[in-house]
C-alpha cells in the first residue's frame, strides 16, 4: 500500500463534564489510503462523529483532543494555527454533515451557498464560480437550474446531494461525512450512495464515512472499522467483517438487523448499555455486556492486535500470553 | 370480514396547495382501503412521500378525512368521537425527543393518561399499573423509572415508554409512526420485539408504518405498500416479499440493503428517481414515469386492483391474476 493520505495514531479525545473528563475517543489508529473508502460503524455514543470531528478538526469546547497526531498528506492536523487550517479545509478536505436540512442554509438559495464556499477559499471571479457550481451539481444529477432554488424546494435526497456537491467544489483529497444517508428513505439511500461510489472512482477522492447503520456501507466500503466505547474494536475489509466478525460486538451488531430475503429468526441485539466514559472501568469495556465474557476481561483492557489485514481488540480472539 | 378490528374504506385527504388564489389540491391519500385484524401487525410501507403517514394522522383524528369512512371496532369514527374511543387506538410518534414533556418525571406522563382514560382506578392502582406497564415494555424495576426524566433515558428506553403510554388506555390497535427510524440499529431489534410481544402476548394490533421492508417482514404479518397515496399491493407478508408483483414493491426490495447477501444491481441505475407530489391527477397510473415496464395504457387509465390470491393484490396493468 502506499503512503496513506491520512494518518491517525493514539488519538485521544476528551469531554470536559462536571465529573471530569469523558474519554470519548480512546487511542485511535486508524490509515486511510489514497482513493480508499472507510467506514466507520457504531452505537450512538461510541465517538464515531468525535472521531471524524477531530480529524477535520471541527472539535469545540467541551470537547478537545488531549494526546496523539492525525497527519494529512505529511502535515500533522493538530499542530496548525486556524489560518494555516483555514487553507486545507475544503481544499484537502470537506465535510458532508448529517442533516442536511440544518447544515444548509434555508434563507440563501444553493448557488449563493455555493458561491459563498469558493469566495472563502479561492479568488475565482464570477464567471468561474457558476462554471464551477455547475458542473459539481451535474455531477450529483441536480438540473442547474436549482443554481436559484432554496433547500425547501428541494427534497430531502437533492439536499443531501447537494451537501456532496458542494463537498466537492474544490476538488478535495478527503471528503468526510458523517451519516449522510440517515434522514433518508431507502430508495434516496441507495442512489446516494452509487453516487459517492461513482464519484470517487471518477474522482479518486478518499472516504471517511460514519454511520450507525452498517447494512448502508456493507456494499460499498473497502474497509470498516467497528468502534465501541471511544475506542476500534474491529478493522478489517468491508466483506470479511461481515462475514467473520470475530469480535463479539461485531457479531451483536450483525445480529441486530433483521435480513430481507435471508431466512427468518428471532433476533436479540445487544443487551445492556455502552458503559460510562468518565473513570471507565478497568478490563475490556465491552466486557459488561459480552456473552463471552472471561474472568480477564474483567481486569485487563485488551490491545488491538493485527494479524494480516485483520485488527481485533478482545482476549476470546488474542488469547493473552499467546504471543 | 366483520371482525376486523379496524375497516377503512375509500379514504382519502387532499391538501389545498399554492398560493391564497390556487385552486391546486395535493392528493396525499387516494381511496385507500384496507382493513386490520385482532392481534395483527400491519406494516405500512412506502417511501418518504407516500402518504404513510397521512393514513395515522387521518386515523389518529388528527387530519379530517375528504372522503371514505374509518370504521373501529365496529363503529364509524367521526370527528367527535370520544376520548373512550381514541384511546382504544393511540399513537406512538417518531420522534422519541420531540413526543416527550422535557420537565415532567415520565411518571406524571403516565399517570396522567392513566387518570383520564381509566378513572375507575384509584390512586394507588394507578401507580401500580403504570409500574406495570413500564415493565410491560421492558423497562425494569418499573418504580425506578417512573422517578426519572426523560433526559435520563435513552431514544430507545424514550420509544419504549411511549408504547407504555399506549397502553396506558387500554388499546386495541396501535398506531406506530415509524417508532425506530430514529433509533440506533442495535436499539431498533429490541423495539421490534416489545412490539411482536405486545401482538403474541396481550393480543393488540398494530400498525406499523416505515420505509424500512426488512423490519416489517421482521415484525408483520400482513404488508400494505403505498405508492403516492394509493395502495400497490397488498399481501401477507411472506407473499409480498417472496413474490413482490407490483414493479414499485420489486424497486423498493432492491434497494433494501442486505449485507448477507451481495449487492443487486438494478438494470439502467443511475438515478432512481423520487415519487411524484400528486397535484390535481389525471387518471393514469402514478408509478408509470419510474416504471420499468411501463405500457401505453399505464398513461391513460388508473389500475385497479388485480386478484393474486385471497389475500394478495397488486394494482398494476403488467401482473395478471393467476
Amino acid at each position: 500500500m502506499s503512503e496513506p493520505i491520512l494518518r491517525v495514531r493514539d488519538l485521544m479525545v476528551e469531554y470536559a463534564t462536571s465529573h471530569g473528563p469523558a474519554q470519548a475517543v480512546h487511542g485511535v489508529n486508524l490509515d486511510l489510503a489514497e482513493g480508499e473508502f472507510l467506514a466507520i460503524v457504531g452505537e450512538s455514543g461510541c465517538g464515531k462523529s468525535t472521531l471524524l470531528f477531530a480529524i477535520a478538526q471541527l472539535l469545540s469546547y467541551p470537547a478537545s483532543i488531549v494526546g496523539g497526531s492525525i497527519t494529512f498528506n505529511g502535515v500533522d492536523l493538530t499542530s496548525l494555527d486556524p489560518e494555516e487550517l483555514r487553507r486545507h479545509r475544503w481544499r484537502d478536505i470537506s465535510v458532508v454533515m448529517q442533516s442536511a436540512m440544518n447544515a444548509l442554509n434555508p434563507t440563501i438559495s444553493i448557488g449563493a451557498q455555493l458561491a459563498d464556499a469558493c469566495k472563502a477559499h479561492t479568488d475565482w471571479d464570477d464567471k468561474r464560480i457558476r462554471q464551477r457550481s455547475e458542473e459539481v451539481l451535474a455531477m450529483v444529477s441536480i438540473d442547474r437550474v436549482h443554481l436559484k432554488s432554496y433547500p425547501f424546494q428541494l427534497s430531502g435526497g437533492m439536499r443531501q446531494r447537494a451537501m456532496i456537491a458542494m463537498a466537492l467544489l474544490l476538488e478535495p483529497r478527503l471528503v468526510i461525512m458523517d451519516e449522510p444517508t440517515s434522514a433518508l428513505d431507502v430508495v434516496a439511500q441507495r442512489s446516494l450512495m452509487r453516487q459517492v461510489e461513482s464519484l470517487r472512482h471518477e474522482l479518486g477522492f478518499s472516504v471517511l464515512f460514519v454511520t450507525h447503520d452498517m447494512s448502508v456501507v456493507s456494499h460499498f466500503s473497502d474497509r470498516l472499522a467497528v468502534m465501541y466505547a471511544g475506542e476500534v474494536v474491529e478493522l478489517d475489509t468491508t466483506r470479511e467483517v461481515f462475514d467473520h466478525p470475530q469480535h463479539p460486538y461485531s457479531q451483536g451488531l450483525m445480529d441486530a438487523f433483521p435480513s430481507l430475503l435471508g431466512e427468518a429468526r428471532q433476533l436479540t441485539g445487544i443487551a445492556g448499555t455502552p458503559p460510562a466514559l468518565v473513570d471507565p472501568p478497568p478490563g475490556c469495556l465491552f466486557a459488561p455486556r459480552c456473552a463471552h465474557v472471561m474472568d480477564v476481561c474483567r481486569t485487563t483492557r485488551p490491545d488491538l492486535i493485527t494479524r494480516g489485514t485483520r485488527a481485533v481488540r478482545c482476549h476470546l480472539v488474542n488469547p493473552p500470553g499467546a504471543l | 370480514m366483520s371482525g376486523a378490528v379496524l375497516q377503512v374504506d375509500g379514504l382519502s385527504r387532499y391538501f389545498r396547495v399554492g398560493g391564497l388564489r390556487s385552486r391546486g389540491q395535493l392528493h396525499a391519500l387516494d381511496d385507500v382501503t384496507f382493513e386490520v385484524a385482532p392481534g395483527e401487525i400491519v406494516a405500512l410501507v412506502g417511501e418518504s412521500g407516500s402518504g404513510k403517514s397521512t393514513i395515522a394522522r387521518v386515523l389518529a383524528g388528527l387530519y379530517k378525512p375528504t372522503r371514505g369512512t374509518i370504521v373501529f371496532e365496529g363503529k364509524a369514527l367521526n370527528g367527535h368521537s370520544s376520548r373512550k374511543v381514541r384511546g382504544r387506538m393511540p399513537m406512538v410518534f417518531q420522534d422519541p425527543f420531540g413526543s416527550i414533556n422535557p420537565v415532567l418525571r415520565v411518571g406524571h406522563s403516565l399517570l396522567r393518561s392513566l387518570k383520564l382514560h381509566r378513572p375507575e382506578l384509584s390512586k394507588s392502582q394507578r401507580h401500580d399499573e403504570a409500574v406495570a406497564l413500564v415493565e410491560r415494555v421492558g423497562m425494569t424495576p418499573g418504580a425506578q423509572v417512573l422517578r426519572r426524566y426523560p433526559h435520563e433515558l435513552s431514544g430507545g428506553q424514550r420509544q419504549r415508554l411511549g408504547f407504555a403510554q399506549a397502553l396506558a388506555s387500554n388499546p386495541s390497535l396501535i398506531l406506530a409512526d415509524e417508532p425506530v427510524s430514529m433509533l440506533d440499529v442495535s436499539i431498533r431489534i429490541g423495539l421490534l420485539n416489545v412490539m411482536k410481544g405486545l401482538r403474541d402476548r396481550e393480543g393488540v394490533s398494530l400498525l406499523y408504518i416505515t420505509h424500512d421492508l426488512a423490519s416489517a417482514r421482521y415484525v408483520a404479518n400482513r404488508m400494505i405498500v403505498l405508492y403516492a397515496g394509493q395502495i400497490a399491493e397488498e399481501g401477507t407478508t411472506d407473499e409480498v416479499i417472496r413474490s413482490p408483483q407490483h414493479p414499485y414493491t420489486q424497486l423498493l426490495m432492491s434497494t433494501a440493503p442486505d449485507p448477507r447477501l451481495p449487492l443487486a444491481e438494478i438494470e439502467g441505475e443511475r438515478d432512481l428517481g423520487e415519487p411524484p407530489k400528486v397535484i390535481d391527477p389525471e387518471p393514469g397510473c402514478r408509478f408509470a414515469p419510474r416504471c420499468p415496464l411501463v405500457m401505453d395504457v399505464c398513461w391513460t387509465t388508473t389500475p385497479t386492483m388485480v386478484t393474486l390470491s385471497p389475500t394478495h393484490r397488486a394494482a398494476c396493468f403488467a401482473v395478471t391474476a393467476t
